[in-house]
This record gives structure tokens, C-alpha cells and sequence, in this order.
């Protein structure tokens, strides 16, 4: 509420100050309550902090000075609520949105986006699909499944060993996941010697986990989440098997380490899509500006965030209009030194080159290791 | 050779908790014709019941060793799903007992959703990491078989209670009266037998042993959550079909036929498919031998015993 108050006064005085300015709102919109609000808050305060720095340095479009306006909304990580709040940003009359976090609650919101001809940019929804749907303006910032499986299976086919099992879940996720695995191990020289199937909701892995074993594979993929990653690490250590052990995001845990016990080692690795923040090009700057601003830690996505709206003003000003429909495809063109490195998008909207890191297990918690 | 006696071992193991939970669900038939869809959930409520009193007995008498207190918690939640399998049928089976079949149906359906909500509330949706107090570290391999004390003490277990249940429904008083019950309440209860007693008895011993499965499940794969109950159930309510439902018999064997071809399949249907299909099929290999041999022997692969029934 102070903060609100203290963003009101502040704006007051802005718009007394200078009368020409033109008002661009920008919408973010991410989980601010809930068990995710953390992460929701980060992404809503990594926008701000972009938005205070463009305002600070003065950006002018078609002659006139503009100024630029956060209007944060509430997704609760919901994709019902994800769609009601995009389409209150739209009626709104936002010029662009950096948003949303989850993946299940930004695909629908980008078709409500789409049809307002609103762009949206996220900066933390990794499934591939959020691009894939045909969709003019939609790009993330994050590297998103298909990176992070060319990530998973490079690095076990070059680092881990030769020969690579992969089980997967059978979701959306786990599938999607695992196919890149099996294509990045191919083109890293590997051999996929067995890929084997679960689902989200088992818990017995021993058939499957013996079949795995009479391939002597050198390292285990697994391409699913952490509640079937933690019993499938005791089953593996339950048979004898001795191979290494890599997962996705959606493994790469604490959850995992609980659930698994005595059964993970420094054998197990998982990755993330992106890069730690000290690893990143502005990372500590961006870091010590955040904490002064909001004397809070940056949790994962402000960083991502903070590039996902320089990108939407970047495009704006090359395009020298806030006009979405002229804007717009100025955003695929974007080209500039970002936090998390250069920020410049392929032809889908995704970020090109996206980082992935790789953990391995130590001492209790995922060390990162490259 | 390793592997296929691997497999062979894996699915023992699978099959015999498979057999212990799929006893409860043929016994109530056989005596009610009812499926009781809860009783998964019932051993979902013995797994985490024995969650909480390891928990406590772990933090007021650490003294107590390890098997000790797995012991005391295992003997609270049998104690506490016998009260729960009683309550049960009580209040939500015994006043539909002459309605007709799909309301208990539902009913037990109705029951299920509602030990899982309450267990939701009380547990919260995460998964739990349930303490292994039997090892679960491998013993030396034998011809290249990996089996744990866990497993060994589930096979152990699951043995002495079926051939305990079979001494007691043949052998003994209650054992005649079940069976009675089971041919006819009218005319048993002519006999003089008290059927709602043996009834509520029959929901008590198969809720007991849903406790030890579940208990035993948890052993095994270090966690409990309060979706558990699910799988399991719904696995040995199709061990039980394909044993031939209301048959003691055909449940053990159902059970432990059905593990062994699903963790078989899962193994060998690659080849045995020529690459056609793969281990996400193990589920469906498993429906479809239920299917054959319901195609072939329409009462499973024992019979019901009190066939004039259906």
C-alpha cells in the first residue's frame, strides 16, 4: 500500500512537472499471491526497475516526450484467472505485457493478447508451445524446453558418457523434453541405447529401471517432475545400477533431494533455463540496483523480466511509435546488451541462444557447475 | 537371464502387495457383491496414519529401535483404518444394503473422493518422505539379483497374512460364517449367524490388511501422499477380476500373476513387439491379458465361488 501511495505521489509530481508528456502503460502480469507471489513479485519488480530507468533517461516517440506506467495484475498462477486479467490489461489499453510466469497460464492468455494485438513478452514460461501457436507478437526471454533438451542431452552425451538411456513421463513436458534430449545426444556423437516410458503418476520404476539396466547405459535422462525423479533415484540405487543421473527444471529441485534421501549423490545432475545471476553480463549491477530499489533479492526472473520490457521500449523506439501494430514487429528485430546477455529473438519469438546451466548435486543442495 | 529373473523379482514384489489389497476388495464382494471403491483410499489413510505415528514415536520415544517402531505405527493404523473400515460400513454401506446395486456403487465412489479430500486437508497435497525403517540398501546380488531387506520383508509378510487368512475363513468359527454369509445372508442369518456382525467383521480384517499394504507400499518407495491409494487400488481391483472376484484364491493369484506381467511386459515387449511397441504400453499389456482371459474364462481365472450369484 505505502508503495502504492509512495508511486502515486511520484507520478503526481511527474505529470504537474511536464505537460507534453504522453502516458504508455505497460502491463505485467504474473502470480501475486499464492505459494508462486515470490516469484510473481520479482518478474512485477524487475518491469518496474526497467520502466524507472527509461523514464529516468527520457524516451521520446514521434516528436513527443513519453512517459511510462506500470499496470501490475494478478494471475494467481491460475489460467483462468491468467485470461480474465489479460483481458482487463487489454481493455485497459496497455501497449504490451511482460508475462506471464507459468507456462499453463500464459498460453491462453497470448490468444487474448493475440486478438487485442497486444505483444507479449514473457520472461519465464518455458513450454515450447507459447511460440509455436502462430501467434505475431508473442516472444519470452527465458530459453524454453526445446533449448534446455538440447542443453540436457549435449551435455550428457559430451560430459556424462556415450551412452544415454531416457525415461520420460509422458506429459506434455516430460515428452517434449525428452524428444530434444534424443535429438541433442544424436547430434553430440551419442547413442540413446534405450528409451523407456512412465507416467506422472507412478511410482513403481523397478521394470522399467531393470530393462534400463541390461542396456548399460552410462548416464539416465529423465524428463519429468521431481515427486516420480525422487523415488526413481532410490529405485536406481535399490538395483545396483551405477549410471549418472540428469533431469530437467522440472527435477531440479529441493523436493527432489528430500524425496530421494540417501539415494542422491554428487552422480545426479539437473539443468535450468537460464543463467545463475552472478554468470550473467549485468548481473551484479542488476543486483545491487534491485536490492536498493526494493531491499529484496532478486529470486530468479527479474532479471528476464527487466529485459523483457527494455525489449518492448527498445522496439518502440526503433519503430518510433507505441502503436502495437507498428511496434510490434520491431520487437524480432531488437538487438542491445541486456542483463542476461544479448537480447535478440528468432523467428518463433524465442530468446536466440538461451542459456541453459547445468547443476550437479553437492553437499546437499544443486551446485551449479557450468 | 539376470534381467528376466530381475523381472521376476520386481514383480513378486509388486504382485504380492497387489494380492494384499485386492484380499479387501474380493472378500467384500464375495460377501456383499459390492465393489468397494474406497478401499485404495483406506490404504492411503494406513500409510499416513503410520507417517504420523512414526513421526511422534520417533520424537517422544527415540529410544525405541528401528524396527520397533515401525512396528508401533504399523499396529496404530491397522488399529485406526479397522475403526475407519467399521465406520465405513457403517454409515455409508449398511443403510443401502437392500437398495438397489449401483447406490452402494456410487456410494463407495462418494467415500473414495472423500477419505482423499479429508486426507488432502489434513496431509496437504505435497508428497511426503516416509521413513525407511528397513533397509532399502540392496543385498548382495544373487546371479545378478538385486532384491532389498524391505522387499524380502514385504514377501515375508504378505505370505504369512494370506496363508492366515485362508486358516481363518476355512478353519475357524467366524471363517464358516463368512462363508455362510457370503452363499446367503437370509438363510445364514436363519442360522442364527449374525450377519451385520460378520459383515462389519469383513470390513474390519480387509481394511486391516490395506493398512499393511499401504504401510508396506510406503516401506518400499520412501514416500506417502494423499493420492496414493489410487494406482494400487485400481491395480488390484483388476487383480481381483482376473482371479475371479469374491475368490480368496484368485485374488493372490490375480495379484501376483498381474505384477508379473506387468513388470514382464514392461521389460519384454519391445522385442516381443519387434519395436513395435514400447514400455509406455506396460499398462495396456496388462488390460489386455485381463481382456483375453476374461474372453475365455468370463468368471476369471479361479471362478467365482458362489457363482449361482450373478
Amino acid at each position: 500500500m505505502k508503495r502504492t501511495l509512495v508511486a502515486l505521489a511520484v507520478l503526481g509530481l511527474g505529470a504537474s512537472a511536464v505537460h507534453a508528456q504522453e502516458v504508455i502503460k505497460l502491463g505485467t502480469a504474473a502470480p501475486l499471491t499464492g505459494t508462486q507471489s515470490h516469484l510473481g513479485k520479482d518478474i512485477e519488480n524487475g518491469v518496474r526497475l526497467a520502466i524507472e530507468d527509461y523514464n529516468a533517461k527520457g524516451v521520446t516517440l514521434g516528436g513527443k516526450k513519453v512517459k511510462f506506467e506500470v499496470m501490475a495484475e494478478d494471475d494467481a498462477a491460475d489460467p483462468k484467472t491468467a485470461t480474465n486479467v489479460a483481458q482487463r490489461l487489454v481493455d485497459a489499453g496497455v501497449k504490451g505485457v511482460i508475462g506471464h510466469l507459468n507456462s499453463g497460464a500464459s498460453i491462453p492468455a497470448s490468444r487474448i493478447y493475440n486478438e487485442g494485438g497486444i505483444p507479449q513478452v514473457s520472461p519465464a514460461s518455458t513450454n515450447p508451445k507459447l511460440t509455436q501457436q502462430g501467434f505475431k507478437a508473442t516472444y519470452r526471454t527465458i530459453a524454453n524446453d526445446v533449448q534446455q533438451g538440447l542443453g540436457i542431452g549435449k551435455f550428457a552425451a559430451t560430459s556424462l558418457g556415450k551412452n544415454v538411456a531416457v525415461i520420460d513421463d509422458r506429459t506434455a513436458y516430460g515428452q517434449g523434453l525428452a524428444d530434444e534430449v534424443v535429438k541433442a545426444v544424436k547430434a553430440s556423437g551419442g547413442t540413446v541405447v534405450t528409451r523407456e516410458f512412465t507416467s506422472d503418476k507412478a511410482t513403481d520404476f523397478a521394470a522399467i529401471l531393470t530393462k534400463l539396466k541390461a542396456a548399460k547405459p552410462d548416464v539416465i535422462v529423465y524428463s519429468g517432475m521431481d515427486t516420480q525423479g525422487g523415488p526413481m533415484l532410490k529405485q536406481i540405487k535399490q538395483l545396483g545400477i551405477t549410471a549418472k543421473f540428469i533431469t530437467g527444471d522440472g527435477g531440479c529441485t529441493g523436493e527432489i533431494i528430500k524425496l530421494a534421501g540417501d539415494a542422491i549423490s554428487p552422480n545426479a545432475y539437473c539443468t535450468q533455463p537460464g543463467l545463475p545471476l552472478d554468470k550473467m553480463p549485468g548481473g551484479k549491477d542488476f543486483n545491487a540496483r534491485f536490492k536498493k530499489r526494493f531491499n529484496a533479492d532478486v529470486q530468479i526472473y527479474a532479471p528476464y523480466a527487466y529485459d523483457a520490457a527494455s525489449a518492448i521500449i527498445e522496439a518502440m523506439k526503433a519503430a518510433n511509435s507505441s502503436d502495437p501494430a507498428k511496434y510490434a514487429a520491431a520487437i524480432g528485430k531488437v538487438n542491445f546488451p541486456g542483463v542476461i546477455g544479448t537480447v535478440a529473438f528468432d523467428a518463433k519469438g524465442d530468446i536466440k541462444d538461451g542459456a541453459v546451466t547445468v547443476y550437479q548435486f553437492k553437499a546437499g543442495k544443486w551446485e551449479p557447475v557450468q | 537371464m539376470e534381467t528376466l529373473l530381475q523381472q521376476t523379482v520386481n514383480g513378486l514384489v509388486v504382485g504380492s502387495v497387489y494380492a494384499l489389497i485386492a484380499l479387501g476388495y474380493t472378500m467384500v464382494y464375495g460377501i456383499l457383491g459390492l465393489i468397494n471403491f474406497a478401499h485404495g483410499d483406506v490404504l492411503m489413510v494406513g500409510a499416513l496414519v503410520a507417517l504420523e505415528a512414526i513421526r511422534l514415536l520417533q520424537i517422544y520415544a527415540p529410544e525405541l529401535g528401528l524396527v520397533p517402531t515401525l512396528l508401533a505405527g504399523l499396529a496404530i493404523s491397522v488399529v485406526v483404518c479397522m475403526i475407519l473400515g467399521y465406520t465405513i460400513e457403517r454409515t455409508a454401506y449398511r443403510r443401502l444394503r437392500n437398495a438397489p446395486r449401483l447406490a452402494p456403487l456410487i456410494t463407495a465412489i462418494g467415500v473414495s473422493f472423500l477419505l482423499q479430500t479429508l486426507a488432502m486437508i489434513i496431509w496437504g497435497r505435497n508428497y511426503h518422505t516416509f521413513p525407511q525403517l528397513v533397509s532399502t540398501v540392496p543385498l548382495e546380488p544373487i546371479a545378478g539379483v538385486f532384491i532389498t531387506p524391505v522387499q524380502i520383508a514385504i514377501l515375508v509378510v504378505s505370505a504369512t497374512l494370506m496363508v492366515g487368512l485362508v486358516v481363518l475363513v476355512n478353519k475357524t468359527r467366524l471363517g464358516r460364517a463368512m462363508r455362510a454369509t457370503a452363499e446367503n445372508h437370509k438363510v445364514a442369518s436363519l442360522m442364527g449367524v449374525d450377519t451385520n456382525k460378520i459383515i462389519a467383521a469383513t470390513f474390519i480384517i480387509g481394511s486391516g490388511l490395506a493398512a499393511v499394504a499401504g504401510v508396506m507400499y510406503s516401506s518400499n518407495y520412501g514416500i506417502a501422499h494423499y493420492a496414493m491409494g489410487f494406482m494400487p487400488g485400481l491395480k488390484a481391483f483388476t487383480a481381483a477380476v482376473l482371479g475371479g472376484i469374491g475368490n480368496l484364491a484368485g485374488a493372490m493369484l490375480g495379484g501376483i500373476v498381474l505384477g508379473l506381467v506387468e513388470s514382464i511386459g514392461a521389460g519384454y515387449i519391445e522385442d516381443l513387439s519387434f519395436g513395435f511397441l514400447n514400455s509406455s504400453y506396460q499398462d495396456i499389456f496388462a488390460f489386455l491379458i485381463l481382456g483375453i482371459v476374461l474372453i475365455f474364462r468370463p468368471t476369471g481365472l479361479l471362478g467365482e465361488r458362489v457363482a449361482d450369484r450373478a
